[in-house]
């Protein structure tokens, strides 16, 4: 199917505007995208786990979501949505239910790679048939920007605070896109605002309309965490796929595909200068910091192309 | 007519599951409810039921599943016990206040630590401010009549609340008694079908569940369930009523065994009402007028009733499965404290906490309060207020 950019565009909005997320905001970008590759004739059912998406979309009495949605708490999205599935599943073989339900979670990273890991792998593992999504903004950005297993390693955050004794988070981030693969499901998908949402929109529609679990890792960056001017969000999502911090590939059925290879690998720091939360490693004496950075990238993507047989 | 039969509490309780039909069944094993989801699981293997069973990795995610597949308008139940109850507390208040008509089999044992796995009533308490209803059951067969209930009562349109049919773990899960089951197309007329008004899957409209409410909101949210709930205990009455016509067997709030003429009561809940009973006959067979007021309805808790069934008596104890740690009561010995004061009835209350971690309960250790009460009333020295029953030295 032709990706048609400006026919999806005019579509018609599944979440609608009005909405508390702040401007400029990744996780709203990611939402609407990923709601743009439902089909006009489906029906579906939003889940959400806690976070700034869940509390800035569904404050009473007003809701943003078109669909049916459910918020539940915040680490077991994965395990609602399966009991939502559960019951179409039943609803519809009794003839209670008659139109067609596609299901899909929103989480951020917190609700994701953290706090909700257990019920994501739990809903994964028994396949149900849904997606999960996780808008990856690589740290507790609706508490106020604490450290998660997403925010990448040298992170000035609200709980790794740069200091006299501390250069930021310590560790580097877990890689769920992998782990996700590694539960056999169906479908995995890693993705950001890249080409005109084309990236994001191939992989939603695959998502949604591949049968059993499938699970989308969607960067997705928050203006007021990483501290870069709010309308360049499109240049810092282009920038981590060109430096490789953030490649575009899929799983299918176990099969690794690398999506998108740049022509010349952009060094890492074009992707971490225009960024608050990693000036110290610019100041003088910091250097090394940055080939750390560097070299950790370079190994994850090593692997990757490795697994995607490039 | 009815079906003789010699089950445990637990297989009881999977017969009623089965003979409902639930659409969705989320659990997660733990002693001693683990029967329960075996039992139903093997129904679903020979198709005896059409229900989606979600074999989850956790309890906190049998709840939560439980809460989404209820929200999208599927008759949903789990079963659980201790520290599965507690892993979701959190998920028990969301399902009460999304409205949620969830029916949850609570085979009670003790929390840890240190980690024991016989009956005390401390999980089922540590969910009493949930916004659940909570039913106890004495016998097999009362686990069994309770769980053929649950759902009328909890889906009822004035109630709309999350339901916890409770039996004591290992005492009547696991032993087994003569038991009289209803015929299944009774108990599915009896139950009948779940049509929601609102829920997530409505060909005819969209529904959004679990909202963030400001403080604008929050407080009307509560009010209205505790209105809901107080509902419920008009309507357990009345489903109890409808119940007796299909089962011959008589249910209310709570029973009171040999109270009018007593001047001692003992007020007890769960299996242990049994052993209280014999108690009882012992003593009245030696001429003391003791009675037994076992509770059924824990939540609501019927206030008013409980004081007007015993506000005559002088000497109470109250008896308390689990431990409050507020130094003077268990949560019983509150309750009946508070509806005794509010009725300005002028009795002597004394509180024990007795059978917990799965302590036995023996005949001669309630006749043992008993003959404290007596002893209260025969020295005027009513000294300790709150008492361990059957405490080694």
């Amino acid at each position: 199917m032709a990706y048609n950019f400006k026919e999806l565009m005019n579509k018609e909005e599944r979440l609608a505007p009005g909405h508390r997320m702040c401007a400029g905001c990744g996780g709203t970008i990611a939402v609407r995208n990923v709601l743009r590759a439902l089909h006009d004739e489906d029906r579906a059912v939003i889940t959400n786990a806690t976070g700034c998406l869940e509390v800035s979309t569904f404050m009473y009495p007003y809701t943003a979501w078109k669909d049916s949605y459910i918020h539940n708490a915040f680490e077991n999205a994965g395990a609602t949505c399966s009991g939502v599935e559960a019951a179409y599943n039943v609803l519809k073989a009794k003839g209670k239910v008659k139109n067609n339900f596609k299901f899909i979670t929103f989480g951020g990273d917190g609700g994701t790679y953290d706090i909700g890991f257990q019920s994501l792998s739990g809903a994964m593992e028994r396949n149900h048939d849904m997606v999960y999504v996780c808008y990856d903004n690589g740290a507790y950005m609706n508490t106020g920007i604490q450290r998660s297993s997403a925010t990448p390693m040298y992170a000035d955050t609200t709980t790794t605070p740069v200091g006299k004794e501390s250069n930021g988070k310590t560790q580097n981030r877990k890689d769920l896109s992998a782990i996700m693969a590694n539960h056999d499901i169906p479908y995995v998908g890693q993705t950001t605002f890249v080409q005109n949402f084309k990236d994001l929109h191939i992989k939603a529609e695959k998502a949604i309309y591949t049968k059993g679990a499938a699970f989308l890792n969607i960067m997705a960056p928050c203006p007021r965490g990483w501290r870069y001017n709010t309308e360049d969000i499109i240049d810092i999502c282009k920038l981590a796929v060109e430096t490789c911090y953030w490649p575009l590939f899929e799983v299918e059925k176990g099969k690794w595909t690398l999506n998108y290879k740049p022509k010349t690998k952009l060094p890492i720091e074009d992707f971490l200068k225009p960024q608050g939360r990693f000036k110290h490693l610019f100041k003088k004496g910091n250097e090394h910091l940055i080939e750390e950075f560097q070299a950790e990238v370079d190994r994850r993507w090593e692997l990757l192309l490795k697994a995607c047989e490039e | 007519m009815s079906i003789r039969e010699r089950l445990s509490g637990n297989e009881a309780v999977a017969v009623a599951m089965r003979q409902i039909n639930p659409d969705v069944m989320p659990a997660f094993p733990i002693t001693p409810s683990t029967e329960i989801p075996q039992y139903f699981s093997a129904f679903v293997a020979n198709g005896q039921v059409d229900t989606a069973f979600v074999p989850v990795e956790s309890e906190h995610s049998a709840m939560s599943a439980a809460i989404g597949a209820e929200a999208a308008g599927a008759r949903t139940l789990t079963a659980t016990s201790s520290c599965g109850l507690a892993l979701m507390w959190e998920e028990l208040y969301v399902a009460a206040s999304d409205r949620l008509p969830i029916a949850l089999a609570l085979v009670n044992r003790a929390l840890s630590g240190p980690i024991n796995i016989n009956c005390d009533h401390s999980d089922a308490m540590g969910a009493r401010d949930a916004g659940w209803i909570q039913i106890f059951s004495e016998s097999n067969q009362e686990a069994y009549d309770n769980f053929v209930q649950a759902y009328r009562i909890a889906e009822h349109k004035d109630v709309r609340l999350p339901i916890m049919i409770c039996q004591d773990g290992f005492i009547t899960s696991h032993a087994v008694e003569n038991i009289e089951l209803i015929e299944d197309d009774k108990v599915k007329a009896f139950v009948g079908e779940y049509c929601p008004e609102n829920y997530l899957l409505n060909d005819n409209g969209t529904m959004a569940v679990g909202p963030y409410a400001i403080p604008a909101y929050y407080m009307e949210t509560k009010r209205a369930q505790l209105e809901a709930l107080k509902n419920a205990k008009k309507v357990a009455l009345e489903v109890a009523e409808e119940f007796e016509k299909i089962s011959g067997r008589k249910y209310g709030l709570f029973e009171t065994y040999k109270t009018e003429d007593a001047d001692y009561i003992m007020i007890i809940m769960g299996s242990a009402a049994g052993t209280g009973k014999e108690a009882v006959d012992e003593l009245r067979a030696e001429g003391k007028k003791v009675g037994l007021l076992k509770i059924r309805l824990f939540r609501p808790f019927p206030s008013e009733e409980i004081a007007n069934a015993i506000k005559h008596v002088k000497y109470i104890a109250c008896m308390d499965r689990t431990e409050s740690f507020n130094g003077h009561s268990g949560p019983i010995g509150n309750d009946v404290r508070t509806a005794l004061y509010n009725a300005k009835a002028d009795c002597e209350v004394i509180n024990y906490v007795y059978g917990i971690g799965g302590r036995d309960v023996t005949v001669e250790s309630l006749k043992s309060v008993y003959e404290a009460l007596m002893e209260i009333e025969k020295t005027g020295d009513v000294g300790e207020r709150y008492h361990y029953l059957s405490l080694r030295d």
